[in-house]
């Protein structure tokens, strides 16, 4: 088989190295892009993700890229979503100020209360979190049931259709959505790429799955 | 379940080098940064830290060399400090393959600074550490230069500021027991904890593990950043190869290491120690890490 080639969206904001070298170490061909073309030419894409929402939607508009998605998933194409990349696929956030999201999915992203019954939630939530499986899906197949993932974010999404949520966890007692899956979509809030040798196994996974 | 206690490994570098100074002084060369980190990320380490503990003073090509090659082999968070000044310093930094930057002359000298960074790459993503030196009446003053020049600003109002101006996380550094192994300023630690609700790490003077334990329990610190006890484990149990002749004092390294307040100490065992304190911490699957301290 062909080592799949892998779009990342590069919307100009933040770091996508280690995306890359998560995707490479895992076998895959990646190239970091906001060219519409290469997308369209890709095999699978990832939209991943550190920033501001706000910023970031402004950026995907300009470079066109949010039609390279669309188009992407009209062609059944593999699509990963990573934190913040997980939160631009559903319809709006509160993050400074309410901002229009992609839409693709429904539900709206939120920021963490800062207490939940009596629990003070420091504010992002920055570290390593468990990750129950609420689903059997390909991408997590050897992936132990309350493995530690990294997480780095303020906001969190509340999916309007619970059954696609793949994962929850639980924050201080406060219990939200951290994965998804939606026909070939996945995102997940916590960052595969920098959580250990787990987070790269999701990586191979999701490469392995590619055709 | 709650968000773990995180392990984080700090490496301070001088040009290509890893080097280890006492108050941030005095710098000890003791090898290649990237080994280090690469080891501590197989012992189980939940994040390393690159402080470039002289580019407010030289230039430093070399950094963002070893950031790329840590980032195309580890997959934990990097956070890079030390010189940067604007949002264009910050973007290279984070291009190089840092997750996070970490930033305390500039943002003290302009505020704004934290603001704007913030607001662009997302509050998660700007860590503002506090230099804080105690004084003879009692109060912690925040630093700037690797605790060389005075500012006059009150630690705990600093800090209060900081979460206010967006930044996500705070490493409180006391300079005072940096490099020491007397154990991290537990008062200090507590005074910043209680008034911000953004995470707090306690960073200088781990010299033995129970100081690890004892900033999170009784310091309510949510990470602990571990330089010397780790470094000297390192050591102890791995080659240096190389000749680091034109770095400087590498007298540290040609002698063989002598301690005294440092008690080298591996990740693994400090891990078993915090889940017999019932303080949570990230449980590594068995396979191909020594358990051994």
């Amino acid at each position: 088989m062909n080592t799949p080639k892998i779009a990342i969206i590069d919307y100009k904001m933040c770091n996508l190295f280690s995306v890359e070298h998560a995707c490479r170490f895992a076998g895959g061909n990646p190239e970091i892009t906001s060219d519409v073309q290469i997308i369209n030419s890709s095999d699978a894409v990832i939209l991943p993700g550190v920033g501001a929402f706000k910023d970031a939607m402004a950026n995907i508009h300009q470079l066109k890229l949010d039609i390279a998605l669309e188009s992407a998933i009209a062609k059944n194409k593999p699509i990963l979503g990573i934190c913040l990349g997980f939160q631009l696929l559903f319809s709006s956030s509160e993050e400074f100020g309410k901002t229009e999201g992609l839409g693709i999915l429904k539900g709206c992203v939120k920021r963490f209360p800062k207490e939940h019954e009596g629990n003070r939630l420091k504010v992002p939530q920055i570290g390593w979190n468990n990750i129950e499986i609420c689903r059997d899906v390909p991408i997590l197949s050897g992936i132990r049931q309350g493995e530690y993932m990294y997480f780095v974010h303020s906001y969190y999404v509340a999916p309007a259709d619970d059954t696609l949520i793949v994962t929850t966890t639980n924050y201080n007692g406060f219990q939200y959505c951290s994965s998804v899956m939606a026909g070939t979509i996945f995102a997940c809030q916590f960052h595969p790429e920098k959580s250990a040798r787990e987070g790269v196994k999701i990586y191979n996974n999701w490469i392995s799955s590619i055709s | 379940m709650a968000i773990t206690k995180r392990l984080i490994a700090r490496l301070d570098i001088k040009g290509p080098n890893l080097v280890k100074g006492i108050h941030l002084e005095g710098l000890r060369v003791l090898g290649k940064p990237e080994e280090f980190a690469r080891y501590y990320y197989e012992q189980g380490a939940e994040e390393l830290m690159y402080m470039d503990v002289v580019a407010s003073l030289y230039d430093r090509n070399s950094l963002a060399d070893i950031i790329r090659k840590t980032a195309s082999e580890v997959f934990i968070p990097l956070t890079v400090g030390g010189g940067l000044r604007t949002i264009e310093d910050i973007r290279s930094v984070l291009l190089a393959g840092a997750d996070k930057v970490s930033l305390n002359t500039a943002a003290i000298r302009n505020p704004d600074l934290i603001k704007q960074a913030s607001r662009y790459f997302g509050s998660s993503t700007i860590v503002v550490s506090i230099e804080a030196i105690k004084q003879r009446d009692g109060r912690y003053l925040a630093y700037i230069d690797n605790g060389r020049e005075y500012t006059g600003v009150e630690v705990v109002s600093w800090a209060k500021n900081v979460e206010e101006l967006g930044a996500g996380e705070i490493v409180l550094i006391s300079v005072d027991r940096e490099g020491t192994g007397l154990g991290y300023d537990i008062d200090l630690i507590r005074s910043v904890t209680r008034c911000v609700s953004i995470p707090v790490v306690a960073c200088g003077g781990a010299g033995n593990c129970s100081h690890v334990i004892t900033a999170i329990k009784d310091g309510g610190a949510d990470a602990a950043a571990i330089a010397s006890i780790l470094h000297y484990d390192y050591i102890q149990k791995n080659t240096i190869i190389g000749d680091y002749s034109k770095e400087g004092n590498i007298e540290f390294l040609k002698k063989g290491i002598s301690f005294t307040k440092v008690k080298p100490t591996s990740i693994p065992y400090i891990k078993k120690q915090m889940i017999a304190s019932g303080i949570p911490t990230r449980v590594l699957k068995a396979e191909g890490i020594n358990e051994h301290s």
